[in-house]
């Protein structure tokens, strides 16, 4: 559609919209402009301008929030978690695109049946089950949870990617003798190379942000998730709001950083599958 | 050989999600703290639950909570949604600003919200004071806390809705509404009769994966309020949850767990149907 046909319609509209985003924005904004206040003026007024720029509130939630430490954890956790699940996960959806198997249905439909499955349906066992065998606090073992938690979703997205590569192209070097192997490494892992990076994105993203599990398996001082110890942390200081919106500042900035650089990949990562034509 | 390609997929997703959850079905008939040997008690940790006040309650919150999460923000988001569609100016910024808070830790909203809106000291609602406008912080009361909780949780969630709603309504073929607008369609009737039934698959599919979200809400009630106060916004993950790691009552966590899932897996049906009929399966 060019345009409303009233100007009524479009100024009610941009209206609705920009509320929308006002409402949005606000505590976005909130966040931001008191990590730079010191604890008395925030008090004094959320949404004054700090009459003093206080850098120093980042610097103590670093340290306070044991920021070093936690930051490398996530890190580690992210990346693993990402090379897991794609690792994994590429060679299965390529299986279950191709229908190489008989039972690719039935695969298919306990990976759907999986997504949707309640984190506490398996977490008790699980805990006590990872507490037996010592792997509490163990950044690797907590990642392969992950994988478990998010395989399935991507398993579904990778696919599509693979279902849209043409099959000649497979057959095509097949005839010129490559392995299966070879045409899976050589010839569909290039093509939906943009798929995997779009998997590898929501993946990170989620592990980043991830809570129950998290919160559950690594509450060690050593193995703790930025996510955790903000949790941790923001339970303890609740008197220096400026301090805690800094640290909250902190935890944010690379998620939306990456997000404002990558923004149409991530949306349509995040999206897709729930649109149907 | 293709099997062989399955292994690693299958084998994580086994040993984490499907072994434990077996065991979970066991567990919810026994007796045990997560130490020693556990007794088996037959159907007591469901008996135990029925006779439970929190447990109803949480239910009920539960499914306050669905249909509060079906109705609200849908409607918003397709209200949005349409709208993105009728401007021709600032869509993709409108967009990315909606899209933000989904991929804002739930941790990190969580307490922007306890501070910088609803604290009676450093946040709006203390601000507000100053005008004479008296709110009380919703988290604390009783009566409101649940939905205290729930306002954060609309915050963070609409947004997504709006722009998946928007994707799908791109592919309303123009035609269409071209038709509509010759005809002389008002917003409202172009809405009702043209965009709505042209993405109701997508909405269906959202309506879904709500309910399916809805009984397994966590982050927000636990980091927020953990259940309270006196359990007025305790819902049923929370509740298995504390059955299980702070009470060690690991049987009735595993019960709780239980009928978190038969909600769930009710609309797992409807979800793996609507999947099928698209030919995914």
């Amino acid at each position: 559609m060019n345009g409303a046909d009233n100007r009524t319609t479009l100024t009610l509209t941009y209206v609705v919209l920009g509320m929308a985003a006002f409402i949005t924005l606000f505590p976005i904004a909130l966040m931001l402009l008191n990590s730079l206040k010191a604890a008395p003026e925030v008090i004094r007024s959320p949404l004054a301008v700090p009459e003093e720029i206080r850098w120093d509130n980042y610097t103590r939630a670093w340290r306070d929030g044991n920021f070093s430490t936690a930051f490398l954890n996530s890190a580690i956790l992210t990346v693993m978690t990402i090379i897991l699940v794609c690792g994994s996960g590429s060679m299965t959806a390529y299986v279950l695109a191709r229908k190489k198997i008989k039972s690719w249905r039935l695969v298919t439909g306990y990976l759907l049946a999986t997504t949707t499955a309640p984190i506490q349906l398996f977490l008790f066992p699980l805990y006590f089950g990872f507490a037996r065998l010592g792997l509490i606090d163990n950044v690797f073992a907590v990642s392969v949870i992950y994988c478990a938690i998010f395989s399935p979703f991507s398993i579904m997205l990778l696919r599509t990617y693979f279902l849209a590569v043409p099959k000649e192209l497979e057959e095509a070097a097949l005839i010129d003798g490559a392995t299966h192997w070879q045409v899976f490494t050589r010839v569909m892992l290039p093509i939906v190379w943009p798929g995997i990076l779009t998997v590898a994105l929501i993946v990170g993203l989620n592990t980043w942000n991830e809570f129950l599990i998290a919160t559950t398996f690594l509450q060690g001082q050593g193995s703790m998730t930025a996510i955790v110890s903000f949790f941790l942390f923001s339970g303890q200081y609740t008197t220096d709001w400026g301090q805690l919106m800094a640290g909250a500042t902190i935890v944010v900035l690379p998620v939306v950083a990456l997000f404002i650089f990558l923004q149409r990949r991530f949306i349509e990562g995040m999206t897709g599958g729930s649109v149907k034509g | 050989m293709h099997r062989l390609y399955l292994i690693p997929t299958l084998a994580i997703n086994l040993s984490i999600i499907l072994l434990p959850a077996i065991l979970t079905i066991a567990l919810a008939f026994f007796r045990w703290d997560g130490i020693s040997q556990p007794v088996f008690v037959g159907f007591d940790n469901f008996q135990a639950l029925a006779g439970d006040r929190v447990f109803w309650r949480a239910l009920t919150n539960n499914i306050i909570w669905t249909a509060i999460f079906l109705t609200i923000p849908i409607g918003f988001a397709l209200l949005v949604a349409s709208m993105l569609l009728l401007i021709s100016r600032g869509r993709i910024l409108l967009q990315v600003i909606f899209f933000l808070p989904i991929i804002i830790a739930t941790v990190i909203t969580a307490r922007v919200w306890q501070g910088m809106i609803f604290n009676p000291v450093s946040g709006i609602f203390g601000w507000l004071e100053q005008f004479g406008i008296h709110l009380t912080n919703p988290l604390t009361k009783t009566a409101t806390s649940l939905y205290g909780v729930a306002a954060v949780d609309l915050w963070h969630w609409w947004g997504f809705l709006a722009v998946i709603f928007f994707a799908a309504l791109r592919q309303v073929p123009a035609e269409q509404i071209e038709a509509a607008r010759l005809e002389g369609a008002t917003f409202f009737q172009m809405l009702r009769y043209v965009l709505l039934p042209g993405i109701k698959s997508t909405i269906m599919l959202m309506m879904i994966m709500t309910v399916i979200w809805s009984f397994l809400v966590f982050d927000f009630v636990f980091i927020m309020t953990r259940g309270g106060p006196a359990y007025s916004s305790e819902v049923l993950s929370t509740m298995a949850y504390r059955l299980a790691f702070y009470d060690l009552n690991v049987g009735k966590a595993a019960a709780t767990a239980l009928v978190i899932s038969l909600f769930g897996l009710v609309a797992t049906f409807f979800y793996i149907r609507a999947q099928a009929k698209d030919g995914d399966l």
